[in-house]
């Protein structure tokens, strides 16, 4: 449920590095939270998003949750799938369901994301 | 979960159920058991049922029951002279504004039954004795009365199975006693979903017994109020608290038809006829969101300014798209008037659209 290869952050968040650009989707616990998925509000390619701040929303039928981005660059690519199936998000959060794609500018953000192990431990304590 | 919310009969059935529990008007229920759209979509297409056994149940009765009661509700108990039959109806305060919706059954001989929401139990019980003369006596039965709503175009069916050929099925608005599985129930035609379906009374102490014996159908789905929600808002049936409180009045509410202009005396009769007369200054309208999912709380905007405020809001599991009802000034509330919803960062386009959203329901095709 909590792929070793990712990194992860307090706001349930994941990302995956290749080079410069990460990859973010929410993790399986946030989904689940959440329930289905019925909408998500992403920004635009060519915008700029610096680590902290909110660049998105997801909302189910019964709440809203605000993305938080971890690191900081330009969003290089957006999942167009999920304008249409935001359901996709519940289903393959790690894959079809992912949200952004970001060049890094500061890629030593990335070290000061929790590994698998430390997000479940992160997530025990918060149960 | 703090310790002070009160848990229903069925509060270990849903924890075994494996369901997500939430505080709601001073209750521990269940929000969802298996997602909220495979719950609406049970009830829309087969037959779910719903632990309402947080709901207030008030029995009133007496020789001047009916003249007490036509004083306190808008609607007219004429309505119901038939013994068995419902009316939904709302109490007001001298001023018109709604102290509560509720629905009086003619339950017997001299008495009737008042089911009223969890969240306003102790006002209205404390305004309907206060309003009572001392030849109608009123007891407060929530404590050990069950409520499970059954919902759905399959729910008739499964009621007719469990109460036995020789028994014949109340029709719309009003209810009859059955024995299922041996289990002494009121089984009231009506419900909150827009759905045909009915709403079963028990005792406390049979309420596991009746919940366990309907799951014991596979086709029934538990439901939880995220999907009681959801059905309720495509409908535009109103919610206590969130379209409707205190501070208006059912004018304004678009619950008109709930207070006839013939009938005598009531409370808060001057105040709506007034209102009436001069037109309401605000109105609550049905809202098709394209883009996002409208909540309460949410800013209705109109030619750059804050004209309202959404007052129920959701995502519509049945059309796709976002809902809701709002409080805006009277004469923009013609259908097809056009605003922009304030959703956090960004601003969507809503169109005023007459409620029910979701049509051709089991309960529009069912005619009565």
């Amino acid at each position: 449920m909590y792929p070793k290869e990712l990194k992860y952050d307090r706001e349930h968040e994941w990302i995956r590095t290749e080079g410069d650009v990460a990859t973010m989707g929410i993790s399986h616990f946030a989904q689940d939270q959440l329930g289905e998925v019925v909408y998500v509000d992403l920004p635009s390619a060519g915008d700029s998003i610096t680590a902290g701040d909110a660049f998105g929303e997801v909302e189910s039928v019964k709440s809203v949750s605000e993305l938080f981005t971890p690191v900081s660059g330009e969003v290089v690519e957006v999942n167009e799938i999920l304008a249409d199936a935001p359901e996709t998000v519940n289903e393959d959060p790690y894959g079809d369901g992912w949200m952004i794609k970001v060049r890094l500018s500061n890629p030593a953000e990335v070290d000061e994301l929790m590994d698998a192990d430390g997000y479940q431990a992160f997530l025990a304590e918060e149960a | 979960m703090s310790h002070d919310a009160r848990t229903t009969p069925l509060f270990e059935e849903h924890i075994a159920l494996g369901a997500r529990m939430v505080h709601y008007a001073g209750w521990q229920m269940p929000v969802q058991f298996s997602g909220i759209m495979e719950e609406h979509t049970a009830v829309r297409h087969g037959v779910g049922v719903f632990d309402v056994c947080h709901m207030s149940e008030f029995r009133v009765f007496g020789t001047d029951a009916k003249a007490a009661l036509n004083r306190i509700m808008t609607n007219d108990l004429d309505r119901i002279d038939a013994i068995g039959s419902a009316l939904y109806t709302v109490m007001c305060d001298e001023d018109g504004g709604i102290i509560d919706d509720l629905i009086v059954y003619h339950s017997g001989d001299l008495e009737y039954l008042i089911v009223a929401n969890a969240g306003n139990k102790e006002t209205d019980w404390a305004w309907l004795t206060s309003h009572l003369p001392e030849s109608v006596e009123a007891t407060d039965e929530s404590d050990r009365t069950g409520l499970i709503a059954v919902q759905g175009p399959k729910a008739l069916g499964l009621v007719r199975e469990l109460a036995g050929t020789d028994w014949s099925m109340p029709t719309r608005f009003t209810l009859s006693e059955a024995s299922l599985d041996g289990i002494g129930v009121l089984v009231a035609r009506t419900g909150y979903t827009g759905e045909d379906g009915v709403e079963l009374f028990c005792h406390e102490k049979d309420t596991v017994a009746l919940w366990r014996l309907l799951l014991s159908f596979p086709e029934v789905v538990p439901c939880g109020l995220g999907a009681r929600d959801t059905l309720r808002l495509e409908m535009g049936y109103a919610l206590y608290g969130s379209d409707m409180d205190r501070g208006v009045d059912p004018v304004s509410a678009g619950l008109g038809w709930v207070v006839p202009r013939t009938k005598g005396e009531f409370i808060g009769a001057a105040a709506i006829d007034r209102i009436r007369s001069a037109g309401p200054q605000r109105k609550l309208v049905g809202l098709t969101v394209s883009e996002g999912v409208p909540r309460h709380g949410h800013d209705v905007l109109h030619a750059g300014g804050v004209v309202g405020k959404v007052a129920s809001g959701t995502y519509s599991p049945t059309l796709g798209h976002g809902i809701a009802t709002a409080y805006v000034p009277a004469e923009l509330s013609g259908e097809g008037m056009r605003f922009r919803i304030a959703i956090r960062r960004k601003t969507v386009e809503a169109i005023v659209t007459k409620p029910p959203f979701v049509k051709g329901t089991s309960l529009s095709a069912s005619g009565s």
